[in-house]
């Protein structure tokens, strides 16, 4: 690819899967390297535990948590560096907030978590991806099995057209070609739609369609959708920017009570969202000519009381100009 | 300056400013215009409106001249299934079913047909087989009824036979409508409802392609990205957002194909051999449809005969309008509905 200016570079050559990393996370030490501070539901054993998950957890069961890492992610649209060298860790069952400017590459850097950025056509990137370790970039790995591990809400509510609640709810068991008995099936609609904060408004109208739900009901029926298939990551691209502070704050609690059962990694432009829901956060910036990079990473209350980089004081403070 | 002109003054005041006074009703609401913007929606309301004006006058004329037929046979012209020009006997009651069997015909092979080229083409094909593909098809409609006549008369017909007599000789012990009667004889196989069908699929292919790929296409990017972004595979978000975001522009489409294959008339014309019997062997030689009796018959007709074929021309126009207006609600019905999902 001579047009991809990135690739050819030998230094953002991906590193094979594993060096310097831990490939095979889980064990009582792994927890240490994995998640900084959170107490963790000790899970199964790793050996036991295929890379690519296809049996079902349910929501509301202890989970092994998972944590995300990038190592020196750049990516291109075209000829247009959006990204360059971000490497971040994103610990397993907390939430980690991404903030930055218009344009600075947060969304762009979210969709390469789950391998959507590779749907633009003209999009490329260098750098790896590591979920639990191993890369999701990694030659022979299906996006669609990346994606189920890796949910995704969207800053539009996007309920499929025509279906019910039940079916929207139960459509990523079917996308994913995932088969269960209708009772099993039934219990995880209900658990699913709990956790994201929604049981109580629809019980009693499951089989009404999606579309006709409010707003915030929708956005929260996104997310019931995605824990459905019970990934271990959730990225979420400023989920509550199109909804009222009510169900700005629904969302904001269902985020709350999913800490801690699993990893999430939020872009919000609301400097106060992102202090009530995240302990990490990531702090972007671009300027004209230089592409998106982490201007300073860290644990959320000291990136917001004490920053480090001028910039980053300016920018949560609301002096950017 | 805002305030110019004079509207704009009195929009500036503060509603209900006369206090308590003021009259709790609707205002009337004036938005001057200007006379460009009046002459260009004179032009365009002329324009649409003539619409309505030829259909009107077409039906009229149909209706005016073929009352003196309608007259003369009462009812019987739609329980009739002999038309015989000579004795001046008149009835669709044969070639009215039969146009519609034509057309099934042509819609049960056009439709997946035309939906998967359209799901292909909006969803599968790279950039430059798109673009082909689009062109190709838009080509297909842009051939001569006369043409497709042709090639189904003299290239189809002598091919398809043997495909005729092995359907037939293997379902038509189970599938009565697939039977032939007096097999034996060669000719039975020819000139048949399923042929003219065949070939009348050739031209409704076109429309009902281009219309569903559009609506195809129009799927909404959040949605189709929601599918992926759950581990769907490709087809698995075509059949959870694109084929339900789509179904009411198909459904219109289809019936728009329909429309059309009712209408069809020298293709069909030029293949049929033409009877006054209700169609029920669809593989049998024999078939007919008003638009191709109207064609075959209005040379040697005496004017009690040419008001016939207005009469069955008029019904022909009205069904296809209802079919075409069904069809317009569907689509409308789905456009907004794609509105609200928004
Ligand atoms: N599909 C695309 N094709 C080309 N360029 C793109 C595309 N998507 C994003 N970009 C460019 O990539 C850069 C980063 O965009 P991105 O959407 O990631 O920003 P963002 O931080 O999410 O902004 P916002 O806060 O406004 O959502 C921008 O300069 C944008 O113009
Ligand atoms: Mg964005």
């Amino acid at each position: 690819m001579t047009d991809n200016p990135g690739v050819d570079t030998p230094a953002q050559q991906p590193v094979p899967v594993g060096v310097g990393y831990r490939a095979n996370a889980g064990g009582p030490d792994s927890d240490a390297v994995e998640t900084l501070a959170l107490p963790v539901a000790a899970g199964p054993s790793p050996a036991a535990r295929p890379a690519l998950r296809s049996e079902l957890r349910e929501p509301d069961a202890p989970a092994q948590l998972f944590g995300l890492r990038t190592r020196d992610v750049s990516a291109w649209f075209g000829d247009h560096k959006v990204l360059e060298r971000v490497s971040l860790t994103m610990p397993a069952g907390q939430v980690t907030a991404l903030i930055g400017p218009s344009g600075c590459g947060k969304s762009t850097y979210l969709r390469i978590l789950n391998r959507m950025h590779e749907m633009v056509r003209s999009a490329c990137l260098a750098g790896a991806v590591l979920l639990d370790g191993e890369d999701v970039y990694a030659p022979g790995r299906r996006p669609a099995d990346v994606r189920r591990r890796i949910g995704m809400v969207f800053q539009r509510p996007n309920p499929f057209p025509g279906m019910s609640i039940y079916d929207n709810v139960a459509s990523g068991l079917k996308l994913a070609g995932i088969k269960v008995r209708k009772d099993q099936r039934d219990h995880l609609v209900e658990s699913s739609l709990v956790s994201a904060g929604l049981w109580t408004e629809v019980r009693n109208r499951l089989r009404t369609p999606g579309g006709a739900l409010s707003g915030g009901q929708q956005q929260r029926l996104c997310i019931a959708r995605s824990l459905a298939v019970s990934p271990d990551v959730l990225l979420m691209d400023e989920p509550c920017s199109a909804l009222d502070p009510t169900s700005t704050r629904r969302v904001e609690e269902t985020i709350a009570e999913l800490r801690g059962r699993l990893t999430i990694v939020i872009v919000t432009h609301n400097m106060q969202q992102a202090q009530r829901v995240s302990q990490s956060c990531a702090f972007f910036l671009a300027t004209h000519d230089t592409p998106g990079r982490i201007v300073e990473a860290g644990d959320t209350a000291q990136l917001f009381g004490n920053p480090v980089d001028p910039r980053t004081a300016d920018y949560v403070n609301g002096r950017f100009g | 300056m805002i305030s110019r002109t004079p509207g704009a003054v009195r929009h500036a005041e503060p509603v209900g400013g006369g206090g308590d006074q003021a009259a709790d009703r609707p205002r009337r609401i004036t938005a001057p215009v200007t006379p460009g913007d009046l002459v260009f929606r004179g032009v365009l309301r002329a324009a649409g409106l003539s619409v309505f004006l030829i259909m009107g006058l077409i039906a009229f004329f149909l209706l005016l001249r073929g009352l003196q037929a309608l007259h003369a046979t009462g009812w019987s012209f739609f329980t009739q299934e002999k038309w015989l020009t000579q004795s001046h006997v008149f009835g669709i009651a044969a070639v009215l079913p039969d146009g519609v069997i034509i057309a099934m015909v042509a819609l049960v092979i056009a439709v997946p047909v035309a939906l998967t080229t359209a799901v292909y083409v909006s969803e599968y094909a790279p950039e430059r087989i798109r673009s082909a593909l689009v062109s190709l098809v838009d080509l297909m409609a842009a051939i001569p009824s006369i043409v497709y006549g042709l090639w189904g008369l003299f290239f189809l017909q002598p091919r398809i036979v043997g495909f005729v007599r092995w359907t037939t000789m293997h379902l038509g012990h189970w599938i009565p409508f697939l039977k032939v009667r007096s097999g034996d004889i060669g000719a039975s196989y020819t000139s048949s409802p399923f042929i003219v069908g065949t070939v009348v699929s050739l031209m409704i292919i076109p429309i009902v392609t281009s219309l569903s790929r559009e609506v195809f296409s129009q799927a909404p990017q959040g949605e189709r990205e929601g599918a992926y972004a759950l581990g769907s595979t490709r087809w698995g978000m075509v059949r959870s957002v694109v084929l339900p975001f789509g179904r009411g522009g198909v459904v219109g489409a289809v019936m728009l194909g329909f429309g059309r294959a009712m209408g069809e008339t020298i293709a069909v014309a030029l293949i049929i051999s033409p009877k006054f019997t209700v169609t029920t062997h669809i593989l049998e030689n024999g078939a007919n449809s008003i638009s191709s009796l109207i064609a075959l018959h209005f040379g040697e007709s005496d004017p009690l005969s040419l008001s016939a074929l207005m009469a069955a021309g008029l019904v022909l126009f009205g069904l296809t309008l209802v079919v075409n207006m069904l069809a317009a609600v569907v689509i409308g019905r789905s456009r907004s509905g794609a509105a609200t999902a928004d």
